[in-house]
């Protein structure tokens, strides 16, 4: 069963997650951000059931770890495709959604191809395999995403307060993620340590979304050049 | 070797968001006014400075928070941490970067006066609610 903490860190994080979506509704975001808040919700009903298989089964038990990691998969992918909704904000004025589209499916596809080729010489448990990469090599994709998109914001002096923190703390949170797969698959020794991280590291996209919906307006503008950490 | 690259590919753009993150953060509440109330609490007049940050957090902890403020504390307190190292570390080598962090850290102290100021509004709307019912 997990310590006193965890279940602190895992009530945190829905109630943050919850957070993100009355904020929205509230300040009159939650269909122009239609996928993230999707995201957030998909969010709140996974971490309920992990609860309940939790206490039903308890946290080493199989059905558990099947549920996390095929959840946690379902959930890359619509992280994935929130990013590309991101992506259609900042292209909305070029008309570039369709082609925005088409990208996000087919570098899908490379990445589910990508992990297949690798993980194929595994004969024992190979979906689990498959699943577990997906997600992982996703996170990277999505550090690599988030930084073009950032990298987009800045050329095109894109300057919506709010968008641009939706967009920066994708990028923190993807980061967090993709750097805490790779020490474990590194160090294996440490896993120890850092999964229960990403409980941690759960909480703070929450928040900072809860916080770009309740305290930004629509209409907030800023230089984006001002945040660059080389100054152009 | 692949999970090597990942690791150093994710925290380099891990650093330079979490910046970027944390300065549009100040950058949101710089153009906020501070009133007058806030300005004789913190001692802040015109402009922060960094010496002031802790004592500015202090007072921010007597205060009641909402959790979508807390993150924005959280980062820029973990921000002006980062702050703090390349002042002790990196500026002893190149001065310029001297006077950034200097001008850094006071917008972090003036984040934090932003926030206070807030949660001084919150408390108050509470009270004000409490006493009607």
């Amino acid at each position: 069963m997990p310590g006193p903490f965890a279940y602190f860190i895992w009530f945190v994080g829905i109630l943050c997650e919850a957070a993100v979506l009355v904020c929205a509704l509230k300040k009159g975001a939650f269909r122009r951000y239609l996928l993230l808040n999707l995201y957030m919700a998909g969010l709140i009903v996974v971490e309920l059931g992990r609860y309940k298989i939790v206490s039903e089964f308890g946290l080493s038990s199989t059905q558990y770890q099947y549920f996390y990691y095929y959840s946690d998969a379902i959930l890359t992918v619509i992280l994935y495709f929130a990013l590309s909704s991101l992506y259609s904000h900042v292209f909305s004025e070029m008309n570039a959604e369709r082609y925005v589209k088409m990208g996000t499916l087919l570098l899908l596809g490379g990445t589910a191809l990508f992990t297949y080729a690798v993980v194929q010489q595994s004969t024992a448990r190979f979906v689990t395999h498959f699943v577990v990469d997906l997600s992982q090599n996703l996170y990277f994709v999505g550090v690599v995403l988030t930084y073009v998109l950032w990298g987009a914001i800045l050329k095109l002096r894109e300057t919506r307060t709010r968008l641009i923190q939706l967009v920066l703390s994708l990028g923190v949170y993807f980061s967090l993620l993709a750097a805490n797969y790779a020490i474990r698959n590194l160090y294996p020794s440490l896993s120890h340590y850092f999964i229960p991280l990403v409980g941690v590291f759960g909480t703070f996209l929450p928040l900072a979304w809860a916080y770009a919906f309740w305290r930004l307006p629509e209409e907030a503008r800023l230089a984006p050049s001002r945040l660059a950490v080389i100054p152009r | 070797m692949m999970a090597a690259i990942i690791l150093v590919c994710s925290v380099v753009f891990l650093l330079q968001f979490f910046v970027s993150y944390c300065r549009s953060l100040i950058a949101a509440s710089i153009k906020h006014p501070l009133s007058a109330e806030v300005q004789d609490v913190t001692g802040i007049k015109s402009s922060a400075t960094g010496d002031d940050f802790a004592r500015v957090v202090q007072l921010l902890q007597l205060c009641p928070d909402r959790p979508e403020d807390r993150s924005g504390i959280q980062a820029i307190g973990a921000y002006f941490g980062l702050l703090g190292f390349v002042r002790s570390s990196v500026a002893r080598v190149i001065p310029s970067l001297l006077a950034w962090t200097e001008t850094e850290r006071g917008q972090c102290t003036y984040f934090a006066a932003v926030t206070l100021e807030r949660r001084i509004a919150f408390s108050r709307d509470m009270f004000a609610q409490q006493l009607e019912t």
